[in-house]
């Protein structure tokens, strides 16, 4: 519907305009560049590995240990799924929740304290939360099921870290839709409820998908809280309360002290990692074909 | 529907949702308040404006604070420009170039999604290697502003998104051009988005810890220049708790200082923000 | 708001210069600046020892950086650094090209939580514990409670001794919980009355005294203390490194001496590690 306002019609600072195109267009290329550029970073370090080892030892070997010549990522692709899918069922109906309370139910002045308090979340160090997690949720967790250092314990810490941004941007999107719609619902006679949930969510619909879609990049890519909670054995957890070890992790604790092999290795786990996201990001698209223009 | 079912409807998602608000908001106080706890007998004027002893644990945390702004600084300045262009191209300009947008867009989704280590290693790599600017403040910075970037630019990108399509229409009728429309209509419009951008990407800059240490580095000197390395709060924070035994209790008054400096600059944020919309949009 | 921008430029700009006025000393005086990269361990030490010889050497910055021993190894030979820092001996193909010196020693002991009432055990032990033989506290004189053992990450030089010591493979241990820093693991076993870990003596004895429930474990009944590492009757330790090209440069020199002089030990004690024999 934009296509009326700018294509076609003339304006008189003509320059001025094809100035703004220029520079924005700049701005555009040089967010998309990063990426490009951290790919490649990602495969020319990871590529000495790829050479020597192949891919099929990163699926096939018996375990991952480097020191030993063994290089199985499978336990860690699995933990990193694990735990973002957890975290993300968690945070993502908990953060809605929070969305619609702040944007709907909560009196106003509760709601704008509510929101700063969120707001104020958001900028809390993964570390904070690790170091939380690690004295205060870890031992908790050890009396009611040992070890304690958990799948459960990361899921829990992720689901905390992700919520604020979850929450906000879930708020944010419920506030932009106009104000006729709620008055046309008014209007109609439905009920706070109904109106929810005929009319403001379907209208919010993307910028909840960008919402949670966000959230789980977030999860994805955290990596010292988890680190910190998860427990960081290389095994195929066979309950929520078995400690794992996800791909961030994997990078965060040995890319210090690994050489050669080892060293690129772990930039495989993070190729691993992108194609992850590659593949979540085309999926969310793939599924949200509802027209991003309306 | 009978109004009845209508009103018990009401009523229970309206429980639910307070009931899952007043759960967030025990769990987040139950950890606000062990910060503050065990970090308010340490925070003092003397903790704010002196330097670090004996690796932390003593001293101040002075040094670090002046390099963590300087490191949001270069990180804003170079995000929030870049940022803001990018939003609009993409809400306003896509169908000129859709698929180029939409690859722009996707990219960016992607980089939120690339862990914070991966930025440090790259940060270190391009930046400080490649193109020399060594472990300093400006590499911190810049590192920084790739990985805000997405957020900063989604959440901007739905401010404009929700703009009426009125606002574009009327202003064309008038002859503006598309800067000018630009300028002194849609974004002062899209402000309330663009901040809650800012905060979060400022949020997510100001705990970072991963990406800060291979790049504006450890050291804890007071800075001489952007062109110095600078030790950042959270890598404080982090080398205080896992690194240096005895370091718990700095480690918390310095997570403490941090929040009540984010909260300072939130609040700041939305004041700003809010009177610079209320100026500028004249009639809704 | 157009009126603005100019300024915040206007202040962004001068803001650097501000805080170089305030700070630098003679600002006619050439800085040199020392750069020295590589293991956590080793950092806030040297980060301490490098205060202290900029002090004596004004016209000298030493900026030190983290990120692991094999980082250090790797900048130093690259030229990154003009020192690299290592927890751990050279491996027998980096003393090719490199030099390290020992600046202190760092022991490594078995802790369990103060509330266990096991205060020795055998290497054999250690063993059957890390191999998962045996898996219950009560065996070993302890309560009746599974033991969770909790193992190091690949790569740092704790676990290389560690295995070294006990002859085990790394792929052999079964662990429940593996960490990074030495903090990581003391903060683990104190939140965790079953767990068993080893750590650095030097971290472990300073939480210990400040009343972290954690407590070092005797080895064949001889104490892990600071002591005995620094005597040669505790088997397990450590040196930590500085490492450089085989030829150095003048000031990389200089502060080698320095950081090895007596004038240094109350640091390294301070850091609780085990100074150089004066």
């Amino acid at each position: 519907m934009f296509k009326t306002w700018s294509s076609s019609i003339p304006s008189f600072p003509y320059h001025r305009d094809q100035l703004l195109r220029w520079a924005l267009w700049s701005c555009a290329s040089i967010a998309g560049l990063i990426l490009v550029f951290i790919i490649l970073f990602l495969i020319l370090e990871s590529v000495p590995a790829l050479r020597h080892l192949g891919v099929n030892r990163f699926m096939f070997d018996p375990s991952w240990h480097p020191g030993e010549n063994t290089f199985n990522l499978m336990p860690m692709i699995l933990g990193t799924l694990f735990t973002t899918i957890g975290a993300i069922a968690l945070a993502g109906p908990i953060g809605f929740c929070s969305a619609l309370f702040c944007h709907c139910y909560a009196p106003p002045r509760l709601a704008s304290l509510y929101g700063r308090f969120i707001e104020l979340l958001a900028g809390i160090p993964s570390v904070v939360f690790g170091f939380w997690g690690l004295v205060v949720l870890v031992p908790l967790i050890n009396q009611w099921h040992p070890p304690g250092p958990s799948m459960l314990a990361g899921i829990l810490i992720l689901a905390m870290m992700i919520l604020p941004t979850t929450s906000l941007l879930a708020q944010s999107s419920l506030a932009q839709v106009p104000t006729e719609y709620l008055r046309g619902a008014a209007a109609l006679g439905l009920g706070r409820w109904a109106t929810l949930r005929r009319v403001v969510i379907p209208a919010a619909k993307s910028g909840l998908w960008t919402a949670a879609l966000l959230a789980t990049g977030r999860a994805l890519g955290e990596t010292m809280a988890v680190l910190m909670v998860c427990g960081n054995v290389v095994q195929i957890p066979s309950s929520i309360f078995d400690p794992i070890r996800t791909l961030t992790a994997n990078m965060a604790l040995e890319m210090a002290y690994a050489v050669d092999d080892h060293r690129s290795a772990l930039f495989v786990s993070g190729v691993v990692l992108l194609l992850m996201v590659l593949i979540l990001v085309t999926a969310a698209n793939w599924s949200n074909r509802v027209p991003r223009h309306v | 529907m009978s109004s009845h079912h209508q009103a018990i409807q009401d009523k229970l998602a309206m429980g639910i949702t307070w009931s899952v608000a007043m759960l967030l908001m025990s769990t987040f106080l139950w950890l606000f308040s062990d910060i503050v706890i065990h970090g308010i007998s340490g925070v003092s004027w003397e903790f704010l404006t002196a330097r670090p002893l004996n690796a932390g644990r003593e001293g101040g945390i002075a040094p670090i604070l002046v390099s963590t702004a300087l490191i949001l600084m270069v990180c804003m300045a170079i995000a929030l420009p870049i940022g803001l262009g990018t939003a609009i191209l993409l809400s306003e300009l896509t169908h000129q170039f859709g698929w180029m947008s939409n690859l722009i867009r996707r990219s960016l989704d992607v980089l939120a999604g690339i862990p914070s280590i991966v930025f440090g290693l790259f940060g270190n790599a391009f930046f400080c290697i490649t193109l020399g600017l060594g472990f300093s403040i400006v590499s911190g910075g810049l590192t920084l502003a790739c990985m805000v970037l997405p957020i900063l630019i989604r959440s901007t990108e739905e401010g404009f998104r929700a703009l009426p399509a009125d606002y574009r229409l009327s202003a064309a009728a008038l002859g503006l051009s598309q800067a000018s429309t630009l300028i002194s209509l849609l974004i002062p419009a899209a402000m309330p988005a663009m901040l809650a951008g800012f905060i979060l990407g400022l949020g997510r800059a100001i705990a970072e810890t991963a990406a800060l240490i291979f790049t504006s580095g450890y050291v804890d000197r007071m800075p001489e220049s952007l062109w110095d390395s600078g030790r950042a709060l959270s890598i404080h924070i982090y080398d205080l708790s896992m690194n240096v035994p005895g370091g718990n209790a700095n480690a918390y008054a310095t997570a403490l200082v941090l929040i009540t400096l984010l909260f300072i600059i939130n609040a700041g944020a939305q004041a700003i923000g809010h009177r610079w919309s209320s100026k500028r949009v004249l009639v809704a | 708001m157009t009126k603005r921008i100019p300024v915040l430029l206007v202040l962004l700009a001068i803001l650097p210069a501000l805080i170089g006025c305030q700070e630098s000393p003679a600002a006619n005086q050439p800085i040199h600046k020392l750069i020295i990269t590589g293991s956590s361990t080793v950092a806030p030490l040297i980060a301490d020892i490098g205060k202290r010889f900029e002090a004596q050497h004004p016209d000298i910055r030493v900026d030190v950086q983290t990120g692991g021993s094999s980082r250090g190894v790797a900048d130093a030979r690259s030229g990154i650094a003009h020192i690299g820092m290592a927890s751990r001996a050279l491996h027998p193909q980096e003393t090719i090209d490199l030099l390290a010196t020992t600046i202190a020693q760092d022991g490594i002991g078995l802790i369990v939580h103060a509330d266990n009432p096991v205060a020795n055990l055998t290497t054999q032990q250690v063993i059957d514990i890390y191999t998962g033989k045996v898996t219950n506290w009560q065996s070993l004189g302890g309560m009746n409670a599974p033991i969770v053992v909790v193992n190091k990450a690949e790569g740092r030089a704790t676990l290389e001794i560690f295995l070294h010591h006990f002859h085990l493979a790394n792929s052999a241990i079964k662990a429940d919980v593996v960490i990074g820093d030495n903090e990581h693991g003391i903060k683990t076993v104190a939140g965790n009355p079953q767990a068993i870990a080893y750590v650095s003596i030097g971290t472990a004895t300073y939480d210990a005294t400040a009343g972290v429930p954690i407590k070092l474990l005797q080895l064949n009944s001889i104490p892990a203390s600071l002591a005995t590492v620094q005597n040669g009757t505790f088997p397990l330790s450590r040196p930590l490194t500085l490492v450089t090209t085989k030829h150095p440069r003048p000031l990389a020199q200089t502060f080698m001496t320095f950081a090895t002089s007596p004038h240094v030990q109350n640091l390294v004690i301070q850091h609780s590690f085990i100074p150089l024999p004066s």
